[in-house]
């Protein structure tokens, strides 16, 4: 139930956004985030933007791991 | 957001078993880590992780889901408002099915009760806004992810002076209850902790886990990478003697949460003891309304003298969110008891622990353990 999904902003009109879910539009509530900018993705909850995702943190935690598997192979060679 | 797609990569996702495989190895005994939410169970279980882990690495559910842990009697007491004439009950399609101790909405509904699926608290203003000559409750069950947008609607409803729209809150705050479970003597090695949940009350309120108990947790958010990279973030803390929160979910969650949301959830609610199906009662685990709103809650409103509650003959989905019992376990499990004719709640919920066993861990030749 605690399920949240990614949509992306593709209008901001005050309190409330049309976002793009997988193709589909949805209308989410921003009185839980403050506000939002078209082109951003955020995380919907029961109808509300609970989280803004940083495309920035999720690439970085990817390259970590790609870097540690990188050195991890090195040292099984 | 191309950044996202890399959280499903399979050929990711067998090289981190592998480093979780060898992790393991090296530290020569066998661990448990249990998985607080229901979301993270049902991924789990979809994606086959279980069967791609060692068997050094066990990874048991937790209390999360929130329809599995609502006590019998908030759902009894959800049925007989449902009795009421001139009352329409709003709730998550979840709690339709959940069996009381006579009855359950789904029948209360067959019978002539009007109960209807929203899939947001605004979607049950919107009936009270629709239907002012009848009084609307909508049931208010979810944790920490759910609350604050229950939150905004009632601030929305009292600010439009909406006069026929109650909620009966059956809220449940997550810290409190590990809290409950490691004080019980749980014997877990570590915490995959609840992503959406961590996305609004951030890290702080797990301190505690490390702090007091010595025992490693990881935010986690809910794609295979994700898991499986906090899996291993978790044994690293173990190898290297190390007992912190960590978040590996940072593309979404923060170590101070969503303060904005916080600050709507404590504007209405304050936290109180709450019943939990399987922990028992457990102290500042439930959130009521506070003072200024009280005039919203169901409880109020309808004077309703409920006989004792019971949990289904036979259910062990009290053991089972508590992380001691396999669902397998259960006498009724897949014979009596399946998602088609569900006992208990574990079993009708679409995250219910039971429910992810039925459907996943029954179907042909699970992957070869790695
Ligand atoms: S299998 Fe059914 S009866 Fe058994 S614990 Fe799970 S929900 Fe309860």
């Amino acid at each position: 139930m605690c399920l949240a999904v990614p949509a992306k902003v593709i209008e901001v009109s005050g309190t409330k956004a049309k976002v793009d879910l997988g193709g589909a539009t949805h209308e989410a509530d921003l009185t839980l985030l403050g506000q939002a900018e078209i082109g951003e993705y955020l995380l919907l909850h029961a109808g509300f933007a609970i989280a803004r995702l940083d495309a920035q943190e999720a690439e970085k935690t990817l390259e970590i791991f790609r870097e540690m598997e990188g050195e991890v192979s090195k040292r099984l060679q | 957001m191309k950044s996202l797609s890399g959280y499903s990569d399979a050929s990711l996702c067998k090289k981190l078993a592998g480093y979780i495989k060898r992790l393991a190895k090296d530290l020569g005994r066998p661990v448990s880590f249990m998985e607080v939410c229901g979301t993270h169970t049902m991924a789990i279980f979809r994606f086959g992780l279980r069967q791609m882990l060692p068997s050094e690495v066990h990874l048991i559910s937790g209390p999360g889901c929130p329809v599995c842990v609502t006590p019998p009697s908030y759902i009894d007491l959800a049925i007989e408002i449902s009795k009421i004439d001139g009352v329409i009950i709003a709730t998550f399609g979840d709690m339709v099915r959940v069996p009381g101790t006579h009855s359950s909405l789904e029948k209360e509904k067959a019978r002539g009760a009007d109960v209807r699926v929203v899939y947001s608290p605004l979607g049950a203003l919107e009936i009270a806004r629709k239907n002012p000559e009848k009084r609307v409750v909508f049931l208010a069950v979810g944790f920490e992810t759910t609350a604050p947008t229950v939150a905004a609607g009632v601030l929305r409803a009292r600010q439009e002076g909406l006069k026929n729209f109650h909620i009966l809150s059956g809220h449940r705050l997550i810290p409190p209850a590990i809290r409950a479970l490691l004080a019980a003597g749980s014997n877990v090695d570590g915490f995959l902790l609840p992503g959406h949940v961590s996305v609004i009350i951030g890290s702080g309120p797990y301190e505690f886990i490390p702090k007091e108990f010595g025992v490693p947790a990881v935010v986690t958010g809910f794609e295979p990478v994700d898991i499986l990279l906090a899996l291993r973030m978790l044994l690293s803390q173990m190898s290297e003697d190390r007992q912190e929160v960590e978040i590996e979910y940072n593309r979404a969650a923060r170590p101070e949460g969503n303060e904005k949301a916080l600050e709507m959830l404590y504007k209405v609610f304050e936290a109180d003891e709450g019943q939990w199906r399987g922990l028992g009662r457990i102290p500042e685990s439930a959130l009521s309304l506070k003072h200024d709103f009280r005039f919203l809650a169901a409880e109020g409103v309808f004077d309703i003298a409920l006989g004792p509650s019971r949990e289904p003959s036979g259910c062990r989905c009290g053991e089972v969110l508590r992380g001691v019992l396999e669902p397998e376990e259960c006498g009724l499990f897949g014979t009596s008891c399946t998602p088609q004719h569900a006992i208990g709640p574990c079993m009708v919920s679409s995250e219910g622990t039971c429910a992810a066993h039925y459907k996943y861990e029954r179907s042909p030749a699970p992957l070869e353990r790695a």
